[in-house]
């Protein structure tokens, strides 16, 4: 194990951004949230939770996928040398499709928490398993994750419920685990990524036997998870198979009321991946992208015959439903929510995951 | 933007929104009056002032516009009695607004032009075009990907 | 709050109304949401503290199609949001029982988050007849904040403690102001055009689409908005290029231009914390400049300015540059 006393956290950002581009919770304009770090950029891994999760790092907001530009082919060229051919040929267009660049080079995620980093594996199981995604695939295969220990989780905090341990980032699937003990950050290395960043940020270390601190810090945290407001959340009677019965359930009358079909809850959320593919016309062709698109939007998945969810209600309960029973039902039993709260703290109206598990459990 | 390659010399790209009773027919007695007025101008015919919003001027930049105009009937004159009136209420907020957001001055302009005054189209034309190439590329309201 | 829950109990008792608009007690002690309440037993969950800082006018316009009379809860500085809503004919007033409740100011948990405060397990000192600090109860010890620390931005240019529309008024209120409504939008214009630039381009780029200001603002009630068409290719949700948060946030401030009660519903919900009044207010203050000192929502009969006009309006040409002269 090493260690780095906080006040030089600065060169650890600067020594890992020589060698690779370092994506990590940056404040700008009073708020905290992911970036990439350059000289002068107010590095921040105080902050519990960044607005946005660290999902960006692999599922960015926005990815161009493609771009189509219509290139004018002379007449003369399309004919060769042939003179009398370029007088009777007509001036073409040609399509020139050029893809998106894939991610070739490593790149470092700097100060996730172990709920963001579940919530990776939370999307692998979406866009790695067939169709692979290999916009996706190329950034997983290159980012190597840091995690960072809660040290003092808050009280919007329920990660404990869905097996997440915010004291133990070793735990995680994460390369490197640190732990931010008084004032020092406490660094190990748990794979082969994780060791070759090591290797290059070394010398900015010292070593640490520090095993009997680090406890002591498990220790601490555990103790502060188990106050939580929410950690004995109860999840009986959601997960795989509750399709029938919780879909026809009345109690998503009561508690979807006060949404505004706003976006909030699913661009903060680090689990939510649903996205949409649109063209934007530019001087002399398109670009094909993709952005992240929200359950709760009026035109989520517009067709040309309408949609199949046209009130609010039925909208929210997807978003539910999706998280608590159709993806375990998918993928072994697995929940598409990992604790973090951001949508406890965020949502305009203060709804949220936690007053619906509640709502059904009161209403049985 | 358009970059003439052999003198280097800056071609802005202007947006005019003329009304089509005055300020079109403006700009057509300044054409059959033989006065000129610059290419770059590119004129986009709506049936009043009032006609303009405010999305038409932010996309017109945002596709790569460096100046915007917008040309109507004189006060009292207008085609629908009052539709200018409003378009002067909205432009001045709209401005006011780019001004606020750190946008150059004089980017956006309104000038009431009728159908008998071809020279003050012209005139109007030649020096918006001027004020815009003092004030270079418009960078701050533009999207980079309409620039490729 | 007790003398509220009986009065609504007591309207629903006698028919006068059929079901009420109000908060519903959250998990949290700072999270309460706005809720329908129509028996008895649902006012079990009632809450009406500091921390309802929702404003329910728009709520009516769902609520006044449904069959029969539904009582609202509304503030003071609500009542401006339900008469211009009035103004547009888009709530039905016949079908509509305001209960004017007392407000002292609202508050805001991110204030508390900012001063550190974590961990909270319950919060005193926020009911609406009480009066001095708040008062949280933590897993890290006992925190204090002066109540006006608390109070959301809004508040500190609060409009007033009187109801311009209401049945009856349940509660005492005050007048919470203590800053000039204008001063940050005028620390702005002083700014020189690259700043000035710099700092929208700052907060604007934390932007995430996420629409919750459209939606919780009591002016933007159109059925479809413009940004939701879907032959538009710089629409909703994606922030690909700064210039579409930019379009995005000028636009939308446009559209409610003359019809904005300045409520401050967006800043306080965005989730990314950007001053979003700030664009509101500029142009409330362009307007007042300009056509003279018009607040939207105080007369539901006033023409709003910007489907107004008199002979001799300001050109758009001196409109701007105003500070240079």
């Amino acid at each position: 194990m090493y260690s780095i006393a906080k006040e030089n956290l600065n060169s650890l950002y600067a020594a890992i951004a020589g060698s690779y581009d370092l994506f990590m919770p940056i404040k700008t304009a009073g708020q905290t949230n992911y970036g990439f770090w350059k000289e002068g950029a107010e590095g921040d891994i105080d902050t519990l939770k960044t607005i946005r999760s660290g999902k960006d790092a692999f599922f960015p907001q926005v990815e161009q996928l493609y771009t189509v530009n219509r290139e004018i082919v002379p007449a003369d060229v399309a004919a060769g040398d042939d003179a009398e051919k370029a007088a009777n040929t007509p001036i073409r267009t040609k399509l020139n499709v050029t893809p998106g660049k894939l991610v070739d080079q490593d790149f470092v995620i700097f100060g996730m928490r172990p709920c963001d980093v579940r919530a990776i594996e939370v999307m692998d199981n979406v866009f790695l398993t067939d169709p692979v995604d290999s916009y996706y695939k190329s950034r997983r295969e290159h980012g190597i994750v840091v995690a960072l220990a809660c040290h003092e989780p808050e009280e919007s905090c329920f990660c404990t419920v869905f097996g997440v341990d915010p004291a133990d980032p070793s735990k995680a699937k994460a390369d490197v685990a640190t732990w931010m003990i008084d004032g020092k950050l406490y660094w190990k290395a748990l794979t082969e990524k994780g060791e070759a960043l090591t290797a290059k940020v070394a010398n900015l270390f010292e070593e640490a036997d520090a095993d009997a601190k680090v406890e002591e810090e498990k220790a601490y945290i555990e103790g502060i998870a188990k106050q939580l407001p929410n950690a004995d959340l109860s999840l009986e009677g959601w997960g795989a198979g509750k399709t029938d019965e919780k879909f026809k359930s009345e109690v998503w009358d009561k508690v979807y009321k006060g949404c505004l079909g706003c976006g909030t809850c699913t661009f903060v959320c680090p689990t939510c991946q649903c996205y949409d593919i649109k063209d934007y016309t530019t001087k002399d062709g398109i670009q094909r992208y993709r952005c992240w698109d929200s359950c709760m939007y009026s035109d989520f998945t517009l067709m040309a015959g309408g949609q199949n969810r046209q009130t609010q209600l039925q909208r929210f309960r997807q978003r539910f439903m999706h998280k608590l029973v159709y993806y375990p039902t998918n993928n072994d039993g697995m929940f598409m929510c990992v604790g973090c709260g951001r949508c406890v703290e965020k949502c305009p109206q203060s709804l949220n995951i936690v007053k619906v598990i509640k709502a059904f459990a009161e209403n049985k | 933007m358009p970059m003439n390659e052999e003198n280097k010399e800056f071609r802005p790209l202007i947006v005019a929104f003329c009304c089509n009773w005055c300020s079109y027919a403006g700009a057509d007695l300044a054409g059959s009056s033989r006065l000129s007025y610059p290419a770059d101008v590119k004129i986009i015919r709506v049936p009043c002032s009032g006609r303009v919003n405010p999305m038409f001027i932010l996309r017109a930049f945002e596709r790569g516009a460096d100046g915007v105009i917008i040309c109507g009937c004189h006060p009292g004159d207008c085609h629908y009695s009052t539709g200018n009136y409003y378009a002067r209420r909205r432009m001045a907020l709209l401005f006011s607004m780019l001004e606020y957001i750190g946008v150059e001055n004089g980017r956006t302009r309104v000038e009431w032009c009728s159908a008998a005054e071809g020279a003050k189209f012209s005139k109007t034309m030649n020096e918006f075009c001027e004020k815009i190439k003092s004030l270079g590329e418009n960078v701050r309201l533009g999207d980079l990907r309409c620039k490729n | 709050m007790q003398e509220l829950i009986n009065r609504l109990k007591e309207l629903i008792a006698d028919g006068t109304v059929v079901r009420a608009i109000g908060w519903k007690k959250g998990d949290m002690p700072y999270n309460p949401e706005p809720a329908y309440f129509e028996k008895p037993e649902d006012f079990d969950n009632f809450v009406y503290d500091g921390f309802c800082g929702a404003n329910l006018s728009k709520m009516m316009i769902e609520a006044g199609k449904l069959e029969g009379k539904t009582a609202v809860c509304l503030k003071p500085c609500d009542t401006y949001s339900f008469n211009q809503l009035i103004r547009e004919h888009r709530v039905n007033r016949e079908n509509t029982y305001i209960i004017g409740v007392g407000c002292r100011g609202k508050l805001d948990i991110e204030k508390a988050r900012k001063a550190g405060i974590k961990g909270i397990k319950s919060i005193s000192g926020i009911d609406i007849e009480g009066d001095g600090d708040v008062t949280f109860d933590t897993i890290y010890g006992e925190k204090k904040m002066a109540y006006t620390d608390l109070m959301l931005d809004r508040c500190h240019v609060c409009k007033g403690k009187d109801h311009v529309i209401f049945d009856e008024v349940i509660g005492e209120s005050k007048d919470t102001g203590d800053a000039d409504r204008f001063e940050e939008v005028i620390k702005i214009e002083k700014m020189t055009p690259e700043e000035r630039f710099a700092f929208f381009k700052s907060e604007l780029s934390k932007c995430i689409r996420c629409n919750a200001c459209r939606n919780v603002c009591p002016a933007c009630s159109c059925r479809k908005c413009v940004f939701d068409n879907t032959k538009f290719d710089s629409q909703q949700k994606a922030n690909v290029d700064s210039f579409e948060e930019k379009m995005f946030h000028i636009i939308r401030a446009f559209h409610v231009a003359g019809r904005c009660t300045d409520c401050g519903e967006c800043s306080r919900v965005c989730p990314e914390g950007i001053p979003l009044h700030l664009f509101n207010r500029k142009f409330i203050k362009d307007i007042d400049t300009f056509y003279g000192e018009f607040q939207a929502g105080k007369d539901p009969e006033a023409q709003s300015p910007l489907t107004d006009f008199t002979f001799d309006d300001l050109e758009p040409k001196d409109a701007v540059g105003r500070g240079d002269k």
